[in-house]
């Protein structure tokens, strides 16, 4: 196989690479003036369905097929590009937007001619400050060349993007609810059907792609489905943007084909786990997607080997390296923090779920775990996402994940965290006790005297006298 | 007696919410771009400008209300003149963002997460995953400005450097 040449990043290290000259002195606009001048939509559909170029924001779906959902006598389509990043661990579309918008916006360009849409909304996380102005300035220099707006090169093709900023929530990334936030409401996500290539925005067919995946087709329309394919492993083609984060001596994003093992990225591109530790646990995707065991670390990353070993999926490709010197219970309880915080509160399970993982993981964490506790989160997780199809969308499989893997790999470790971490504050009391036995016993019921008679008036309303 | 309250949103405002509105098929969806600009300017959301937000893009406060009060990011009092997040997610956790949250707080005179310095200059919030993993243990400041990866001296120098006040990035 040929040496890996970088396409996504070969920007990143120019000066001024930000800019539509500097974009354009590199070859910039040459595949999307090549699509809308010498393909048709349907083209650009068939040559993408060809290249299998799978979605990069997580789940991984077809990206042609997904354009290929849409109705075929429409009369109006919306794109929506998701850059509303939020998975843990997951930066590589901050640093696409920031070091090379010229790019994505060429990706989009492409993407909407391919499918007759003609408004793109570009829904950023607020947090993504820097990327918000960038794309902004970008979108405005290539209004101005003339790639944007009416009969772009000439080909009678019409094309607004706009920028919309989100505000926070970590939901509003999944497609539908990004949708429903884009429409001015709260992020909940819809029940699918319809989809949103049938009813989507405005109710209008919609079509939601990530930043990576459209940075993605510049390339392919220039060097064709075929290159596409010579990179990466069976059903994960293409070049693939990797963050690694936490215990490693280099945090950082770097380009690299599909299918890179976990230790590889790791020891080449993360220069090792740090202080000389050795890795305990991987998270390989973003935490939705669980973690992987130190003795399961050449495992390669691509949306189908990484779920052997019981991962999720791939995910954002964010990996997240836990030391030797760190608890399962620190990871866990994190993990659990972070989605009680981001459930959105629509389906019970999850938010009830998630909830109470937390709780309970607080409690092991603090000292007031028991052996039953473990029984319960297997119960929990199994109960909860869209996988039991409990819940609207993949949140809470997220939630459960994290659980599910760590009870399958670190039970022993987290058996031995509940024994050795009792601090007598967390103790169960004898009401809680008599409550789990359904028989609550007098002395366990009896209140405790506090020495006080009740306060007189205590339930008179203050604007009754 | 009733008064009748002098609007809290000015022309300026309410001419950049109206830019907007040609944007989206429905006036609605200005919700969160109105939302935003008057936050920037007021550093706050409060309910008669939900009101106002509402008379503009034709829908009931309550609409407005409803989608703010989702997102848990408009404040309805006032915050500092800079806005901190320090991250506590996964990767910041395991390199010390929990410890460099607190610090920070104590380093202000705080008592935790969600209070504003004495001087008005810097609230301080944790946060979920802020995507700057590569900068973990990170902060972000409301202008765009990225501190890390953090230690306890380098808190110093962030404090400092939000001090300044809002600083462009571009």
């Amino acid at each position: 196989m040929a040496a890996f040449e970088p396409v996504l990043s070969r920007n990143w290290n120019v000066a001024q690479s930000h800019t539509l000259p500097v974009y354009e002195s590199r070859g910039g606009y040459q595949a999307a003036r090549k699509a809308l001048t010498q393909m048709d939509p349907d083209g650009v559909v068939n040559l993408i369905k060809d290249s299998e170029l799978r979605g990069r924001g997580g789940a991984g779906f077809p990206c042609g097929l997904k354009w290929s959902f849409l109705p075929k006598d429409r009369k109006e389509t919306l794109m929506c590009i998701n850059a509303d990043e939020s998975e843990p661990a997951t930066f590589n579309n901050r640093i696409l937007m920031e070091k090379d918008p010229h790019q994505l916006i060429e990706g989009i360009i492409i993407g909407c001619f391919a499918t007759k849409a003609t408004a793109a909304y570009l829904y950023v996380r607020f947090e993504y400050i820097k990327a918000y102005q960038i794309l902004e300035r970008a979108i405005d220099e290539a209004r101005a060349k003339g790639y944007l707006g009416k009969n772009i090169f000439g080909s009678g093709f019409d094309l607004e993007i706009w920028v919309h900023r989100g505000a926070g929530a970590y939901i509003c990334g999944e497609e539908t609810g990004l949708i429903e936030s884009l429409e001015g409401k709260r992020g909940w996500p819809r029940i699918k059907p319809p989809f949103p290539a049938v009813e989507g925005a405005f109710k209008k067919p919609t079509v939601v792609n990530n930043v990576e995946t459209l940075a993605c087709v510049p390339h392919i329309v220039e060097r064709g489905a075929d290159w596409f394919k010579s990179m990466g492993t069976p059903k994960s083609y293409g070049p693939k943007l990797y963050c690694i984060s936490g215990h490693v001596n280099k945090q950082t994003c770097v380009e690299l084909p599909l299918g890179i093992t976990c230790r590889e990225l790791i020891e080449v591109h993360g220069q090792g786990v740090w202080k000389g530790r050795k890795a305990k646990a991987v998270v390989p995707g973003g935490i939705s997607m669980g973690l992987l065991s130190a003795d399961e670390l050449d495992t390669p990353l691509d949306f189908e080997a990484i779920r052997k070993p019981g991962c999720l999926g791939l995910g954002t490709a964010a990996v997240t390296v836990i030391d030797d010197q760190t608890s399962i219970v620190d990871y866990l309880y994190n993990c659990a923090r972070f989605f009680a915080h981001e459930s959105c509160g629509q389906c019970t399970p999850c938010r009830e779920g998630t909830a109470w993982i937390y709780k309970t993981m607080k409690r092991i964490k603090l000292g007031g775990g028991r052996m039953e506790d473990l029984t319960v989160l297997g119960g929990i997780q199994a109960n909860l996402g869209i996988t039991p199809g409990t819940t609207i969308c993949g949140l809470a499989d997220g939630a459960a994940w994290p659980i599910k893997n760590a009870l399958a790999k670190f039970r022993p470790e987290l058996e031995e965290y509940i024994k050795t971490h009792q601090d007598p504050r967390y103790a169960v009391t004898p009401l809680q006790t008599a409550i789990t036995m359904g028989s609550p016993t007098t002395a366990a019921v009896t209140p405790v005297s506090i020495g006080m008679s009740s306060p007189t008036g205590a339930l008179r309303s203050p604007h009754s006298s | 007696m009733s008064t009748v309250a002098a609007p809290l949103l000015n022309e300026g405002i309410r001419a950049k919410i109206r830019a907007y509105i040609g944007r989206y098929p429905s006036k609605k969806a200005v919700t969160l771009p109105a939302l935003h600009i008057v936050h920037e300017s007021l550093r706050c959301v409060p309910f008669q400008a939900m009101a106002e937000i509402a008379e503009i893009l034709e829908i009931t406060p309550a609409e407005v209300h409803d989608t703010m009060s989702f997102y848990g990011f408009f404040p309805q009092a006032p915050i500092g003149d800079v806005r901190l997040w320090v991250c506590r997610s996964l990767s910041c956790m395991l390199t010390g963002g929990e410890e460099m949250l607190e610090v920070t707080c104590a380093k202000l005179g705080l008592h935790g997460s969600g209070q504003t310095s004495s001087d008005g200059k810097v609230t301080v919030e944790f946060a979920e995953c802020l995507g700057i993993c590569d900068f973990a243990p990170a902060a972000l400041a409301d202008d765009g400005r990225i501190y890390g990866p953090l230690t306890e001296e380098k808190v110093n120098a962030m404090i400092a450097d939000v001090k300044r006040g809002p600083q462009p990035i571009l």
